[in-house]
């Protein structure tokens, strides 16, 4: 997880490790449920050694880590705002199923309407399984968002395959 | 037909026509669908998914082949008893709903329940509770011009329920639905499944076939693929969102 969630999370006000830990559970729902909780820790940790947060032991406590509160620095801050208005996107790995498609045909390696069969079942899994999810969250959940969102991306992909398909259809028939 | 088969189809055509304007809708498919099993078959428009709904529903007969109906042959039945059998055991659902306009929601649910003969009182009481089931309860009384299209549908559903079908039929049935009135619908249909009730369901939309327990591919008028989806994929959800570790 980027350095820079961690930092956000934190920006509410100085909070606990358990506390980013549930706010980012809450956010992220069935999708959190992997999440690493050490590795929080260990993003603070690099975050106070950066001078983005410093951290204070809560008095009279234990030195658990649980203890310690976590407020963002200045610079902390200042990176927390480059972060909201950076416009990143993820980038959608299309070219390299493309190719294997074409390399497929031209080397007739492979038939790529097979191609496209697989990967539409392992496509259509996946949609399942986000769907289910997103079903199992209660109406006005924020992580029912998240859900959505995977669920539309794996629509718009299995309508790309649907274009591949009828592409390679295509060229299959015009051959014979 | 073993006893884990509710519905069964084999060597099922279609044709209309003749001659160089022959055209063949459903071209040789077999089919067995077990009891509680919820099946999704997809295909684009045209590829012979609806005919094969209605002739799977006695809507329609198949010009070869053999539809067998929890022990029913439905291929060779007459008129009369093919149009019991649709009223006591298959519910429909159809993309444009199909309510009656000048019934209020209730009275379209109770209709299936009356025509079968049940008295008035006991075809209330199943369609007050379907209404209940299917979150409509404070719309019993309204006109479906009076519903949105989401809610229209949920009525239909309720409405293919009412003779506790052996199996619910849906063509395209969030077709004229945007994305929340679907999700309704969607949450509906996952209810039913968890009750045990038998569902196909025939859409384009690959977001309503991904819930079920198995989704069959359909193109030129026969199954070009099928894919179990409760097996579950091979990443987790997380990293579906990008999120990793």
């Amino acid at each position: 997880m980027r350095q820079e969630i961690v930092l956000a999370m934190l920006a509410k006000e100085p909070s606990h490790g358990y506390e980013l830990r549930a706010r980012l559970g809450q956010a992220l729902g069935p999708l959190g449920d992997d999440m690493n909780a050490g590795q929080i820790y260990v993003t603070l940790a690099r975050l106070e050694k950066a001078g983005l947060v410093t951290c204070e032991r809560s008095a009279g406590l234990a030195d658990r880590p649980d203890r310690k509160v976590y407020e963002l620095t200045a610079a902390g801050q200042q990176r927390v705002a480059g972060w909201l208005a950076e416009v990143s996107w993820p980038r959608p790995d299309l070219a390299e199923f493309h190719l294997k498609l074409v390399a497929a045909a031209a080397g007739k390696l492979a038939d790529p309407l097979a191609i496209v069969d697989a990967q539409r079942r392992e496509l259509l899994r996946r949609l399942s399984e986000a769907q289910r999810a997103a079903i199992a969250e209660p109406a006005a959940s924020t992580a029912g968002l998240l859900l959505e969102g995977i669920v539309l991306r794996l629509q718009a992909d299995l309508r790309w395959l649907e274009a591949c398909e009828r592409n390679w259809t295509g060229r299959k028939e015009s051959k014979q | 037909m073993t006893d884990t088969t509710l519905l069964r189809a084999s060597g099922v055509c279609k044709r209309y026509g003749s001659g160089d304007g022959l055209v063949r809708a459903v071209d040789g498919v077999d089919l067995e669908v077990a009891p509680g099993e919820t099946l999704s078959i997809m295909g684009p428009s045209g590829c012979g998914k609806s005919t094969l709904l209605h002739i799977l529903g006695g809507l329609d007969r198949p010009s070869d082949g053999q539809v067998w109906l929890a022990g029913n042959r439905l291929d060779k039945m007459g008129e009369r008893g093919l149009a019991r059998l649709r009223r006591d055991a298959v519910g429909f659902v159809f993309q444009a709903f199909h309510l009656m306009d000048e019934l209020t929601a209730i009275e379209n649910v109770e209709l299936p329940a009356l025509l079968a003969g049940h008295s008035p009182r006991a075809a209330r009481r199943r369609a007050t509770e379907l209404l209940d089931q299917t979150g409509l309860a404070d719309r019993a009384k309204f006109l479906p011009t009076a519903l949105s299209g989401g809610q229209r549908q949920r009525v239909a559903i309720a409405r293919a329920l009412a003779n506790e079908p052996l199996v619910v039929l849906a063509d395209e049935p969030t077709g004229n639905l945007d994305s929340e009135a679907t999700l309704d619908v969607l949450r509906l249909f996952d209810s039913l499944h968890q009750t045990g009730q038998t569902l196909i369901i025939v859409t384009h939309n690959s977001r309503i076939a991904a819930t079920a327990d198995r989704l069959i591919s359909m193109r030129d008028g026969v199954f070009v693929d099928q894919t179990r989806l409760t097996g579950g994929s091979t990443g987790s959800l997380g990293a579906l969102a990008g999120l990793e570790g």
